[in-house]
């Protein structure tokens, strides 16, 4: 197996600060997720059913007139992560389809497992107000106590949950 | 002043600095390694002190940089400042927690690794968008009081705390660097007893 190169994390963490001290200062957006994948959650909704779109408390401000649920800063930030992830990937070789696991760990088991976990993220991030990003990251570089909140329940609960089941990362004789 | 959108640019360009701004977002988390779900499962185990270096650093000098520029009156940083509803972000945190234990990734992460061919990223954004219109149909019958329950304005934690925003970030420095030194010695103790194959795939 190649020795797969990443970049130094005090300068990707620079850089990344950067990145978000640019989008407060230009749009006013914190660095998001979370958001854009609920925005083309409503999309969808609203094409399938406008009527529904209208009458559910969730989605009706996001569909009123004159709004376009697709049409967000968040959903343009989002496909530009897509391209920068593609670009990165392509500098330094990493673009190809594969599987992420710890080896022990079936691929079958970590399929499921991947997609219990993201139910879970879906769930958590519409009733928390955001994601690690969006909630915490940025939360907390406008010193907001809601980022606070977010980081402390989501890697607090995080190293419980990791305790409890260990065997999803780590092989047993490494203990 | 900023936030220059809406006064000074328009909606188009608005979007347009979304999408470069996104970019240089996807790119930092492939860059660092938050596509590979073993790198950020690692900072619960501490083996891999990636994530924590990334995601400190990133705060601080975003928390620095906005604050100086707020000081130099270049941006009102309280118009951005995010409602805090502390029930349902408590509540959801938890949940989140525990599904990144289970899935590997958080949104952003998964977004990323997915457009670079990560399979379990992708089955990871099939479970969030299954949660998310699951929320979406059951918010009028379970969600919808719990959601906007415990709302407390816009909180800034240096006046919730009682501190100046000066010492706040520099204790926030000080505990980061100390945090810091901590993950690198456990990942520096965990190094010894990974095999050569899980190094190269953390590129540690």
């Amino acid at each position: 197996m190649n020795t797969n190169k990443y970049i130094n994390p005090y300068v990707g963490g620079i850089l990344l600060g950067l990145f978000i001290i640019a989008a407060y200062y230009f749009s006013g957006e914190g660095l998001g997720s979370s958001g854009g994948f609920r925005d083309v959650a409503v999309t969808a909704i609203d094409a399938v059913s406008p009527e529904y779109a209208q009458s559910n408390a969730y989605t009706t401000n996001r569909v009123a007139e004159g709004v376009n649920p697709i049409h967000t800063w968040l959903v343009y930030e989002l496909l530009g992560v897509i391209l920068g992830a593609i670009i990165s990937a392509a500098i330094f070789g990493r673009l190809k389809f594969n599987i992420g696991k710890a080896p022990h760990i079936t691929s079958k088991k970590r399929l499921y497992l991947a997609v219990i976990g993201g139910i879970l993220w879906g769930i958590g991030t519409q009733l928390g107000r955001g994601c690690t990003s969006g909630l915490v990251l940025s939360g907390m570089a406008v010193n907001s106590l809601s980022g606070y909140i977010g980081l402390a329940t989501i890697f607090g609960s995080g190293f419980i949950f990791a305790f409890i089941f260990k065997k999803l990362w780590i092989k047993s004789k490494n203990n | 002043m900023g936030p220059l959108y809406p006064d000074i640019i328009n909606p188009e360009l608005n979007l347009l600095i979304g999408f470069l701004i996104g970019i240089g977002f996807g790119f930092i988390l492939e860059a660092s390694g938050f596509t590979n779900t073993r790198k950020l499962a690692g900072i619960f185990y501490g083996y891999d002190a990636t994530v924590i270096k990334v995601f400190f650093t990133a705060a601080l000098t975003a928390m620095i940089g906005l604050y100086t520029l707020h000081y130099l009156g270049w941006i009102d940083i309280t118009k951005t400042m995010p409602t805090t509803f502390w029930i349902p972000t408590l509540i959801g945190g938890v949940v989140m927690g525990l599904g990144f234990v289970i899935g590997g990734f958080c949104p952003g992460t998964s977004l990323s690794a997915a457009a670079t061919g990560k399979v379990d990223a992708m089955a990871f954004i099939v479970g969030v968008m299954i949660g998310i219109f699951g929320f979406i149909l059951t918010f009028g019958s379970i969600w919808e009081g719990l959601r906007k329950s415990g709302n407390l304005g816009k909180v800034d934690i240096t006046e919730w705390i009682g501190i100046k925003e000066g010492l706040f970030i520099f204790l926030f420095t000080l505990i980061a660097v100390i945090t810091f030194v901590i993950f690198q010695k456990w990942q520096d103790h965990w190094k010894k007893k990974l095999s050569q194959d899980d190094i190269n795939d953390l590129g540690l």
